[in-house]
């Protein structure tokens, strides 16, 4: 097998919480690793590189995607928010201060992937999305924990804070729907 | 150093005016902000990083013929690869521990036998891809072995691949069964496991004027840093781990891995930092898992549920010169019985390296002997609750002479049952209907010894009056920063936000490390001994006897004078370092913890389908440090029970010797839709036993007699009895209980 040429780069801007930034880039570039090795935004985690564990879960104009499952040249012109877009220790989105109260979390890992795949999914149910254990697909879905499970499956916490994820999520979807 | 050979007497700790709070975590904030930075992800530390990216071996066994590298260090961007060949020198373990990097003998498949080193990721992984390699293959062992009906080893007994490791008895247990008028035979399989961390294992690996340099994954910082010394032949001083944050680990992270060494190996070898992760398909083969087991149980007794023989026999795998999974250990302490046998054989295989993962021995153990003893409270006609209550025991069976420090299981059992509404429970399997689904429910005991072991710790008192711990203590994500914070506040009087606690870094003292649900108890102890020196310190400098001095919001009071810690300390900051060891109250007393586990489980009566409705344990573990993060590490437990029940299994190809699903869509672990209503209750029994801070393990206790409640509840809902886990639908589908319309 002849060798691929690694020496292209190819540019691409887009906007990462909020602020312009280009790149140039190798296009095998992960967007997951142009976040996390060349912008060193390392909230978003590699848990397997495969799309399987959503410890990577970046949101993209809006919605929620795998980032290690993308690559960084696709995203031209794209509006990215990472974890560090969504809050910082002294200035906390309230999800995330209700992870910390209702422990989501243990390691850490998966939290900056269950906190944006959580906003996102939200957002889903409002825009309504439908979810397998909806009863009625033509209605939108209501925020309960059914849902919530359902709709974060695809973020694995092997730590197995899930009731307690649940339990922060319902919080504040609570608090917004009031 | 300070040592606990006596039992605690009353001390600052039993005031859990901070201890014993339902705190949150003091690393939440950088945890949830995605600032908590992991081993992989330290950018900054030092210039030059390079990458590496690990090939593991195409074959389970045999040699490597040749490796042609050619066409990758040809690539634009590689800069080495790193062969058996041009390594340099290493010193393996050996001992059972495969070489981190294989050449020319390969012994497992995805043994590390390449190490492509880039300027990028990408050009490492494009390299990995371009290397060729050739093996001669051989053959190997991959299958524990299959038995015939009334075909088991002898306690001794040695065969061909099969060798005893373990045994132990007490009185006559084969006259006691023969002679018992209920008896229960029963063989269990439980699967081979991976811990499945969310973080790989990952490190950072510098070398600079012959000291070596590693940011890494590791629950245990001293171990690595000796393991390292070793395998370089340098100085344990010349080696320095830093791991400030650890993405799970369950065991996988104890020892060290090849990622650790094979940065180690490349960055000697290029003079520059290489880093390493694995990617998450190489984690399950070239790293550890738990061994499958089969095991085989007898139970004999009057008919009246007392037990007067027990025998609990297993087999697991490993390879050679490696440790057994000890599943029988916790059958020789968890219930009466005069009469007792328990054995262990291994079978040599050439699968990866079985090594220890959450509860090692006690999780696949519990969910064979606890499905045993439902089955012998079905022949007896008794609740499953009633038989367990019946065989307590307040002393070691094997030494009546020799109590428990602690053991409150009936307590357990009887406040689980209450809470849970066993009394719903219907008594005939299969009865219990909602629409589709047939309910059941089961319960299980749970128990887990509590390991005590020496730590260290320092602490500062800084110049503004604030504290600072440190100590080589890992959080693997069971809540030590906090705990810490929380001892070292309570026994100064400080409040816990002027506690900063530094973790995870060689260059502190040497502490207990996290495995074995021994970190929470002993780290603290550790850090305790420390306080009780920096207190003995202040006092001294204000001439203040001991005895008198309290020490609460930020002052020390006593002798009449109040005297505010900054004050003290304006000119320079004190700190006191100490250490806990232990004398032989572990000996003299059985130091354990204990559950009671209770799950409601409904079957689909057309589809086998299992979902879990509700979840409650009731666990006896000591003084319990924090109930937030304590709660939360034993629902994390019963959610990896529900996965070592329902669906973890590394599948073994039994013809090539891997494991096949290995990554994680493959290898199932139990995701949000998997989880039913988790209840968590703790008793408050404080073992003075155990340490000054009278708390024991609960990380792991959470984890044990979980899978065995799944079971007994599925044969509740269905009369199928399935004996092999991972329990699913195709075991119960042929023989589901006829359909009838639901009743009116």
């Amino acid at each position: 097998m002849a060798p691929a040429s690694s020496t292209t780069s190819m540019k691409v801007s887009f906007r990462v919480n909020g602020t312009p930034r280009e790149l140039e880039l190798d296009p095998r570039v992960t967007l997951l690793d142009a976040l996390r090795e060349h912008l060193h935004l390392t909230g978003a985690k590699k848990g397997c590189d495969h799309g399987q564990c959503g410890a990577c879960t970046t949101i993209v104009n809006g919605a929620r995607i795998n980032a290690c499952l993308s690559l960084a040249v696709m995203h031209a012109g794209d509006e990215i928010t990472t974890i560090e877009g969504i809050g910082q220790p002294d200035a906390l989105h309230p999800l995330q201060a209700a992870f910390i109260e209702h422990d989501g979390y243990q390691c850490g890992y998966c939290t900056p992937g269950q906190i944006c795949s959580a906003l996102a999914m939200l957002e889903e149910i409002d825009r309504a999305v439908p979810s397998h254990v909806q009863e009625d697909l033509l209605q939108k879905a209501g925020i309960t924990e059914a849902e919530i499970r359902e709709r974060m499956s695809g973020n694995i916490c092997r730590c197995g804070a899930y009731a307690n994820i649940v339990a922060a999520i319902l919080e504040i979807a609570e608090g917004e729907t009031a | 150093m300070m040592k606990f050979d006596r039992p605690a007497e009353r001390n600052p700790i039993d005031d859990q005016t901070v201890v014993g709070q339902p705190t949150s975590r003091i690393d939440g904030a950088l945890k949830t902000t995605g600032q908590a930075r992991y081993a992989y992800e330290q950018h900054d530390v030092v210039p030059d990083q390079t990458y590496g990216y690990l090939v593991g071996a195409g074959i389970a066994r045999g040699r490597i013929r040749a490796i042609d590298s050619r066409a990758a260090r040809d690539l634009p961007g590689v800069i080495e690869v790193i062969t058996w060949e041009n390594a340099g020198d290493v010193t393996y373990p050996g001992g059972g521990t495969p070489d981190y990097l294989a050449g020319p003998e390969i012994q497992h498949y995805h043994q590390a036998v390449a190490l492509v080193v880039a300027e990028s990721f990408e050009a490492a992984r494009d390299g990995a891809f371009l290397l060729e390699i050739s093996y001669d293959r051989a053959p190997g062992r991959y299958a524990l072995p299959s038995l015939a009906e009334g075909d088991w080893p002898a306690p001794d007994e040695a065969r061909e691949g099969l060798e005893p490791v373990d045994s132990d008895t007490v009185g006559d247990f084969e006259a006691a069964f023969a002679a018992a008028p209920v008896r229960i035979e029963q063989r269990y399989q439980t699967s081979h496991e991976s811990h499945a961390m969310m973080e790989p294992h990952a490190t950072i690996a510098h070398w600079a004027d012959g000291r070596l340099t590693l940011w890494t994954a590791t629950q245990m910082v001293g171990w690595a840093q000796r393991s390292l010394a070793r395998l370089f032949g340098i100085e344990k001083s010349d080696v320095r781990v830093i791991a400030p944050y650890v993405g799970g680990g369950f065991g996988a992270k104890l020892a060290i891995q090849s990622d650790a060494v094979l940065a180690a190996m490349a960055a000697r070898k290029v003079g520059r930092p290489v880093k390493v992760a694995l990617t998450r398909p190489m984690v399950m083969n070239n790293t550890t898992h738990r061994s499958a087991t089969l095991q085989r149980v007898r139970l004999g007794a009057e008919r009246d549920g007392r037990l007067t023989a027990i025998a609990h026999q297993g087999i697991s795998g490993n390879l050679a010169e490696g440790r057994h999974e000890p599943a029988v250990s916790q059958t020789k302490l968890l219930y009466a019985g005069a009469n007792r046998l328990t054995a262990m054989h291994m079978a040599i295989l050439d699968l990866p390296k079985a090594s220890d993962m959450r509860a090692p021995g006690e999780a696949p153990g519990l969910m064979a002997l606890e499905v045993a003893m439902d089955e012998l409270a079905e022949a007896l006609g008794m609740d499953p609750v009633e038989l367990r209550i019946r065989n307590d025991t307040q002393s070691d069976p094997a030494d009546p002479e020799r109590p428990f420090s602690e053991r409150h299981l009936v307590e357990c059992l009887r406040t689980g049952a209450e809470r849970f509404g066993w009394s719903e429970r219907s008594t005939t399997p299969g009865t219990r209907r909602d629409g589709d689904w047939l309910l059941g429910m089961g319960m299980a005991a749970g128990y887990r010894d509590n390991l005590v072991r020496q730590s260290a710790a320092r602490i500062r008192l800084e110049q503004d009056g604030s504290l600072t711990v440190e100590t080589d203590m890992t959080d693997i994500g069971t809540g030590s920063y906090t705990i810490l914070a929380q001892t070292a506040a309570e026994m100064l009087g400080v409040p816990l936000g002027r506690v900063a606690v530094r973790l995870g870094d060689s260059d502190f003292p040497l502490s207990v490390g996290s495995g074995g649900q021994w970190g929470a108890n002993n780290a603290t102890a550790g850090l305790y001994a420390a306080c009780v020196r920096l207190r003995a310190m202040i006092c001294e400098m204000l001439q203040m006897p001991e005895a008198e001095a309290q020490f609460a919001d930020g002052a020390v009071t006593g002798a009449g004078r109040r005297v505010e810690l900054a004050e003290l300390v304006r000119d320079e900051a004190i700190s006191a370092e100490d250490r806990i060891e232990y004398g032989d109250l572990d000996e003299t007393h059985q130091q354990a913890t204990f559950a009671a586990h209770f799950v409601e489980a409904a079957v689909n009566a057309w589809t086998g389908e299992v979902r879990l409705r509700r979840m409650l344990s009731v666990c006896d573990a000591g003084r319990i440090l924090n109930p937030k993060t304590a709660r939360s590490q034993v629902i994390g437990s019963m959610t990896m029970g529900i996965g070592s029940a329902l669906m973890e299994e590394l599948a073994v190809d039994a013809g090539a010797g891997f494991f096949v699903n290995h990554d994680l869509a493959g290898y199932e672990v139990p995701v949000h839709a998997d989880l039913p209503e988790q209840e968590v209750i703790f008793l408050d029994h404080p073992d003075a036993f155990s340490s000054p801070m009278k708390a024991k393990g609960v990380g792991e206790l959470g984890l044990c007699g979980v899978g065995a409640a799944i079971a007994n509840a599925l044969y509740n809902a269905t009369g199928i009895r399935l004996r092999e886990y991972p329990l699913t639908l195709d075991g119960m589908l042929e023989r589901l209980p006829p359909l009838a319309p639901p009743g009116p």
